[in-house]
C-alpha cells in the first residue's frame, strides 16, 4: 500500500457514504450491546432491506457513544437536501424501536418524536473528543470505514515525511503523559528507548485495564482498535522496534475479537507488517492474553507475563525502557496514551499542547460509575473541575441525595470529598488532595456510601489481587483489610485505626511495585477526609451513612463494585 | 572495570560496578537483615527487609538489587527503616504459624534470627494461623507450608544451580504456596532429583529432612557459592 492506494480507497469509500442518504450508527460497545444493541442492529438491517432501502441507508457498528446507562443507544446522521447532515441520537433503543424508527425516520425523513437525547446537553457539548474521536463515525470491524475517517494516515505522514527524532520532538512537544496512571512524560519515555542500545527493541500496549469501575481502555479497543495500532506503529519508528504486543486482558473477550480482525485487515492492507507505506520501515503487533490478574498491569509483572512466566513485577532499575521483554529495550504504554498519538503527529505537537493545563496537555476519558445520573464514558480538557464532570456532565447525584466523594484511580487511588469539587483534574492536583489520576475510572458516592466500608471493599480487592511476592504487600493488605473488617463490624478500638495508619505508611514505602505502594490510599484519603466516620464506627459503634450492619458477613455489603456500570 | 566511589552510612567506600549495595555492606560489615537473598542465588528483592535510603530518591530501595553507582549517599539504619524491617517481620510472623519451640530448625532457623536482629520480642498484629499442609510423600524430605515465609530461595536454587525447576509458586496473595511440579506431592515429582539443594538453603523449618528431630536440623547453605564458583569459573575452592 502507498500514498495513492490509501487515498483511493479513502475516496471510494466516502463516494459510497455520499450515496446514502442516512447513516446509522448502531453502539456496538459492551454496555450497549449487554442492553441487546446487537439485536437492534439486526433489527436495523433487518428492517432497511425490507424497506428496500439499502441504497440509500447504511447500518453499521461502532464504538461507545457515551451514555452507556441510555443504551441500547443508535445515532443517525442524516444527509438534508441542502448537503448539511443532521444527527439524531436515540436512547434505549429495542427491537420495537427500531423497527419503528425504519418506518418512520429512515422511509419517512421524519426524525422520531420521542427517545432522542438532545445533543445540546452537557453532557455532549462539554465533552472534547479525541481519543474517542473515532466513535459514531468509525465501524471497528471495517477498515475502509475507519480509513475514511483518517485512520493512518499520521503513520504514512510520520514514516515519509518525519524522521523517528522528529516524531518524539513532535510527542515531547504535545506534553503528552502516560494515561496509565503515573502520568510519566511519553516523549521522555519514547527518547530514552529511542537512545538505548540493542539490536531488537519491543513496543508494548498495556491493556490490561483492571481498575474497579474502570472502562475507558476497554471501550477504545473495542470502538476503534485501529487507533491504537496505529499509535504503536508509529512509538514502533519512533524508538525503532519491528515488534509490538497488545497485553489485553482475558476478561475483554470483544477488545480481543476486534482486535484480531483490526489486525489481520491492517496486515492484509500492509499498514502492518514489511515495508509499511513502501518505506524500509517493518513492524508487526501480537496479541498476548492475560489471565486475569491485575498485578499484570505493572509493567515489569506485564513483562514477565508475555514472556510465560508468572506475572510478578521485579524491582527497577533496570527499567523496561532499558532492560524489558527478553532483556530488550521496551517501550510500554498504556492504550489511551497510544490512542492519543496519531492525533499529536496528525495536528502537530503545538496544537495538541494547546488543549489542557500548564502540565497536563491533552483530554482525558473517564468512566462515570456509581451515584451519578449519567453513567457513561466521557473525554473532557485536562484541567476540567470535578465539579463540571460530576454536575454538569454526569447530572449530579440522582435521587436528590447528596454528593459525597469522589473516588479516582481504583484501588490506588483515594476519595475526594465536597470540599474539592472545584479543583481541576490533572495528574498534580490530584496527587495533591491524596488521590491519583489512575486510568481514569471515577466512581461517584452519595451520603448512603459509607467512607470505612469503600476502603475495606477496595483494601479486599488489593488483598485478592497482591501478588504474594513482597511481604508487606501480600501480608499487610491481609492485616489492613481484616482491621477494616472489624471497624465496619463495629468491634474496633481506636488502637486498631491507629494501626491501620501505621500499616498504611508501611505499605506505601516498603512494597515492591504500585499494588502494593498504591494499596493504602483509599485508606488515607478516606481518614484524611472522613475520620469522623472512622470515630463513629469506634466509638459510637454506628454507621453514619446506614451501611454497616455490625453483623454483616465481610465487607460485600454495599460495595461500590455493584454499582459500577456497565 | 570501572570503580565507583559512594558513601556508606556517612563513610566513603569503593565498589565495583558489578556490585550490589548489599554486597558492600556485607563487605564492610554492615549489618542488614536479608532473608530472600542468598549468597548464588539470582536476587529477586521481594522480602523487603534490605531496603536502605538513596538520597535523592524518594524511594526505598533494596540493597541485593541495587546497583552501586558513583556519588551514591546510601543510610541502612535511620530509624523509619528500623521501624519497617520490624513491622516485616512481624507480619511473617502473623502470616503462618511459626512456632519456635516446636520447629526443627528451632535455634538455626533465619527467621528467628532476623527476628533477634530487628528487636522483636512480641506481634502486634492479629496472629493468622491459615490452615497449611505439611507434605510428607517425598522418601527423604518434607515440606511444612506452615512455617514457609515465600522467599523463592527453594525455586531459584532448583531452577538456576539444579536446573530441575520442580518448585515454583502457585496461588497469588496469602494464598500464594511453593509447589512442585503442576501441585503434584513432592514425592510424585518425576522432575525432582531428590538433590535436597532446597531443603539446605530454606531459611527456615518449611523444608527439612525426614530423620532430623526438633532443633537438630544443621542447613549448609556455603556449598552454593562453591557449587556456583566451580560450575561458572570452573575452580573447585571452598
Amino acid at each position: 500500500m502507498n500514498a495513492e492506494e490509501l487515498q483511493e480507497i479513502v475516496e471510494r469509500e466516502l463516494a459510497r457514504q455520499e450515496t446514502r442518504r442516512h447513516r446509522v450508527a448502531v453502539c456496538t460497545a459492551a454496555g450497549c450491546l449487554s442492553l441487546g444493541s446487537d439485536r437492534v442492529k439486526a433489527a436495523l438491517v433487518r428492517g432497511v432491506e425490507e424497506a428496500q432501502l439499502a441504497d440509500e441507508v447504511e447500518v453499521f457498528g461502532t464504538g461507545c457513544l457515551g451514555l452507556c446507562e441510555a443504551g441500547a443507544l443508535v445515532q443517525v446522521d442524516s444527509r438534508q437536501a441542502d448537503g448539511h447532515v443532521c444527527r439524531c441520537l436515540y436512547e434505549k433503543v429495542t427491537e420495537a424501536r427500531a423497527v419503528e424508527l425504519v418506518r418512520q425516520h429512515l422511509a419517512g425523513g421524519a426524525p422520531l418524536p420521542s427517545g432522542q437525547l438532545p445533543l445540546d446537553d452537557p453532557f455532549f457539548a462539554r465533552q472534547h473528543r479525541v481519543v474517542l474521536q473515532g466513535s459514531g463515525v468509525r465501524d471497528p470491524e471495517r477498515l475502509e470505514s475507519c480509513l475514511a475517517a483518517g485512520a493512518y494516515q499520521s503513520l504514512q505522514k510520520a514514516l515519509t515525511e518525519l524522521t523517528p527524532t522528529d516524531v518524539i520532538a513532535e510527542i515531547t512537544a504535545s506534553g503528552l503523559r502516560g494515561r496509565g496512571g503515573g502520568g510519566y512524560p511519553t516523549g521522555l519515555k519514547w527518547s530514552t528507548v529511542h537512545k538505548a542500545s540493542g539490536p531488537k527493541k519491543v513496543v508494548i500496549c498495556n491493556a490490561d485495564e483492571g481498575d474497579p469501575g474502570a472502562f475507558m481502555d476497554r471501550s477504545v479497543l473495542e470502538g476503534d482498535p485501529h487507533r491504537v495500532l496505529e499509535g504503536m506503529a508509529i512509538a514502533g519508528y519512533a524508538v525503532g522496534a519491528e515488534q509490538g504486543f497488545v497485553y489485553v486482558r482475558g476478561e475483554y473477550p470483544l477488545a480481543i475479537d476486534r482486535l484480531k480482525v483490526a489486525l489481520k485487515q491492517a496486515e492484509r492492507l500492509q499498514l502492518l507488517g514489511n515495508r509499511i507505506f513502501e518505506t524500509g520501515f517493518n513492524f508487526r503487533i501480537d496479541l498476548r492474553i492475560g489471565a486475569g490478574a491485575f498485578v499484570c498491569g505493572e509493567e515489569t509483572a506485564l513483562i514477565a507475563s508475555v514472556e510465560g512466566r508468572r506475572g510478578t513485577p521485579r524491582p527497577r532499575p533496570p527499567y523496561p525502557a532499558v532492560s524489558g521483554l527478553w532483556g530488550l529495550p521496551t517501550l510500554i504504554n498504556n492504550v489511551e496514551t497510544f490512542a492519543n498519538v496519531a492525533e499529536v503527529i496528525r495536528g502537530g505537537g503545538a496544537a495538541f499542547a494547546a488543549v489542557g493545563t500548564e502540565r497536563s496537555k491533552g483530554t482525558k476519558v473517564f468512566a462515570l460509575a456509581g451515584k451519578i445520573a449519567r453513567t457513561g464514558l466521557v473525554e473532557v480538557p485536562m484541567g476540567t473541575t470535578l465539579r463540571e464532570i460530576v454536575f454538569d456532565i454526569g447530572g449530579g447525584i440522582p435521587d436528590g441525595k447528596a454528593f459525597k466523594a469522589a473516588q479516582t484511580g481504583g484501588p490506588s487511588g483515594g476519595c475526594i470529598p465536597a470540599q474539592h469539587l472545584d479543583l481541576p483534574v490533572d495528574y498534580e492536583s490530584l496527587v495533591q488532595v491524596g488521590s491519583f489520576m489512575g486510568s481514569g475510572g471515577l466512581i461517584v458516592m452519595d451520603e448512603t456510601s459509607c467512607m470505612v466500608d469503600v476502603a475495606a471493599f477496595f483494601m479486599e480487592f488489593c488483598r485478592d489481587e497482591s501478588c504474594g511476592k513482597c511481604v508487606p504487600c501480600r501480608a499487610g493488605t491481609v492485616q489492613m483489610h481484616s482491621l477494616l473488617q472489624k471497624l465496619t463490624h463495629f468491634e474496633g478500638s481506636e488502637a486498631d485505626v491507629a494501626q491501620l495508619e501505621e500499616l498504611a505508611e508501611l505499605l506505601k514505602a516498603t512494597s515492591l511495585c504500585g499494588l502494593g505502594q498504591g494499596a493504602p490510599n483509599p485508606v488515607l484519603s478516606t481518614l484524611r477526609y472522613f475520620r469522623d466516620e472512622y470515630l463513629a464506627h469506634v466509638r459510637e459503634k454506628r454507621c453514619p451513612a446506614g451501611v454497616c450492619k455490625g453483623s454483616a458477613p465481610a465487607a460485600s455489603a454495599g460495595a461500590p463494585a455493584a454499582e459500577v456500570s456497565p | 572495570m570501572t570503580v565507583k566511589t559512594l558513601t556508606l552510612d556517612g563513610k566513603p567506600v569503593s565498589a565495583r560496578e558489578d556490585e550490589t549495595i548489599l554486597d558492600l555492606c556485607r563487605e564492610h560489615k554492615v549489618p542488614l537483615p536479608t532473608l530472600c537473598h542468598l549468597e548464588g542465588l539470582g536476587a529477586v528483592g521481594a522480602c523487603r527487609l534490605c531496603l536502605v535510603e538513596v538520597k535523592g530518591s524518594p524511594r526505598l530501595h533494596p540493597a541485593c538489587t541495587l546497583r552501586a553507582e558513583e556519588g551514591m549517599e546510601i543510610t541502612t539504619g535511620s530509624d523509619r527503616l528500623k521501624r519497617y524491617r520490624r513491622q516485616i517481620v512481624e507480619l511473617l510472623f502473623a502470616e503462618r504459624n511459626h512456632v519456635c519451640a516446636i520447629c526443627v530448625v528451632n535455634g538455626r532457623c533465619e527467621l528467628q534470627d532476623v527476628a533477634y536482629a530487628v528487636g522483636l520480642d512480641h506481634v502486634r498484629y492479629q496472629y493468622r494461623h491459615p490452615p497449611t499442609e505439611l507434605d510428607a510423600s517425598h522418601p527423604r524430605f518434607m515440606l511444612d507450608q506452615g512455617r514457609c515465609v515465600l522467599c523463592t530461595r527453594c525455586v531459584r536454587v532448583c531452577d538456576e544451580l539444579e536446573g530441575a525447576h520442580t518448585w515454583d509458586v502457585a496461588g497469588r496473595g496469602a494464598a500464594s504456596r511453593v509447589i512442585t511440579d503442576l501441585n503434584q506431592p513432592w514425592g510424585k515429582s518425576e522432575s525432582c532429583t531428590s538433590c535436597g539443594k532446597c531443603v539446605q538453603v530454606c531459611p527456615t523449618g518449611a523444608l527439612f529432612e525426614k530423620i532430623q528431630p526438633a532443633g537438630g536440623t544443621v542447613k549448609r547453605r556455603d556449598f552454593l557459592t562453591y557449587l556456583k564458583t566451580a560450575r561458572e569459573k570452573k575452580q573447585w575452592i571452598r
